[in-house]
């Protein structure tokens, strides 16, 4: 049998460290031995499918899950996955989950003293489309405190999770919002060395999606590892 | 010119409410045909302390080593509903489960083949972005010509491979350790 064409490893810096102190919760959880480096198997170039079966039609609209309108503003995140290679992704599962507008999680840990909204769970999730397209209608999550320092406070932020067409593709991050004044000071954002990299995780602004006197539009485009044009790499 | 992978960032302390619908922990599925295994055990920290806000992801093949993927061109069978995927949590403890069937052999690099083996993402807060390691079978003799076991210092093989539960007949227990001596290998993949 051939050898299998990997998928690509990330360009150094553009990922973060697992340890990072200032993200206390990875002192005591980062590994402290050195990664074993593997090439791709058969088990890493494939990986689970989903398909519309399992998927919830309704689920991409946040803001109706429940009888009422949740409170807050109105957006749509909307972008396309692609491979590194510019091919979209088609028929990937995207998740999302997000705090309310208050800054709250419907999550029994987070003690955060602000509402609760009984219109808003704040998960959801849907499939690309044949060209890598995804689509949310949800509400601004608001910014919340948290405790890996004084007067730790997380910009606002919605959880994306996605799987790509293999087991090396998968991808778990968050998507913020343009001008938001806390990035600066937040050590999860700034985990990543790469500073273009890292500021690529800020949506844009969007006319084109922004719906007149309904929903403001955010674009946040997602790029997932992509193939190698030769077998391995090294 | 290529794009760049989307930088990872933590699945943080509330993933519950966005990934919880796929929690499933019957990796294999009713219709699997082969040897029926469970599998536990404990996520911990680099002070002994289970990990009480992890999740795992499980991918392997099917008891004939076929993955139910478009690429594994491989003329063997996959049962009906055969997926392969599981998506667990920790408990308050760190302790978690999973029953599936034990996968086949499948092609590694080199013509070779690998040894039975269950592919693992790890993801908690504080983790950046996920560990990714592997479950072997204990008694197995392909473990010993394994490509990805042999990447791995002899002395630090151990965690890869799960052991037979002294507290259950026919189950299996595996550990992800964090830090420390007995730490888990994660490899760069």
């Amino acid at each position: 049998m051939t050898d299998l064409i990997g998928y690509r490893r990330p360009y150094p810096g553009t990922q973060p460290a697992h340890l990072h102190p200032p993200y206390v919760s990875s002192i005591k959880r980062a590994p402290s031995k050195p990664l074993v480096y593997l090439r791709h198997t058969l088990s890493e170039i494939t990986g689970p499918v989903f398909d519309s079966s399992i998927v919830d039609v309704k689920a991409c609209d946040l803001t109706r899950q429940h009888r009422g309108e949740p409170l807050g503003e109105r957006i749509i995140v909307s972008g396309r996955v692609l491979d590194e290679n510019g091919r979209p992704v088609p028929h990937t599962l995207v998740e999302v989950w997000q705090a309310n507008a208050a800054g709250r999680y419907l999550h029994r840990v987070d003690q955060h003293n602000a509402p609760l909204d009984p219109n808003f769970t704040g998960c959801g999730h849907t499939l690309t489309d044949e060209n890598g397209r995804y689509r949310f209608v949800t509400i601004r999550p608001g910014e919340y405190p948290w405790r890996n320092h004084y007067n730790a406070w997380r910009p606002a932020h919605i959880h994306f999770s996605l799987f790509g067409p293999a087991f090396a593709t998968r991808l778990i991050t968050q998507m913020f919002f343009p001008g938001d004044p806390l990035l600066p000071y937040d050590p999860i954002f700034n985990c990543t060395a790469d500073e273009k990299a890292r500021n690529r995780l800020i949506s844009q602004f969007d006319w084109e999606t922004t719906i007149p006197e309904q929903a403001l539009g955010y674009r946040f485009d997602i790029v997932l590892s992509g193939r190698l044009a030769t077998p391995w790499e090294r | 010119m290529s794009l760049q992978t989307t930088t990872w960032q933590t699945v943080g302390p509330y993933f519950r409410i966005g990934l919880h619908w796929l929690f499933n922990d019957d990796v294999a599925g009713p219709n699997a045909t082969g040897e029926r295994v469970e599998i536990e055990g404990r996520v911990l920290d680099a002070d002994g302390q289970g990990v009480a806000d992890a999740m795992l992801e499980f991918w392997q093949a099917n008891a004939a080593g076929h993955y139910a993927h478009p690429e594994d061109a491989q003329q063997k069978p996959v049962e009906e509903g055969f997926k392969g995927f599981g998506r667990v949590p920790t408990a308050e403890d760190g302790t978690f489960h999973l029953r599936t069937v034990k996968p086949g052999r499948v092609p590694g690099p080199d013509g070779k083949l690998q040894a039975p083996h269950i592919v693992v993402s790890v993801f908690m807060r504080g983790l950046l972005r996920r560990l990714i390691t592997r479950i072997y079978f204990p008694e197995e003799p392909g473990n010993s010509e394994d490509y990805a076991l042999n990447l791995v210092e002899p002395s630090r093989r151990p965690t890869l491979i799960a052991r037979k539960s002294p507290k259950r007949e026919g189950s299996l227990e595996w550990n992800v350790i964090l830090q420390g001596t007995d730490e888990t290998v994660f490899f760069d993949c």
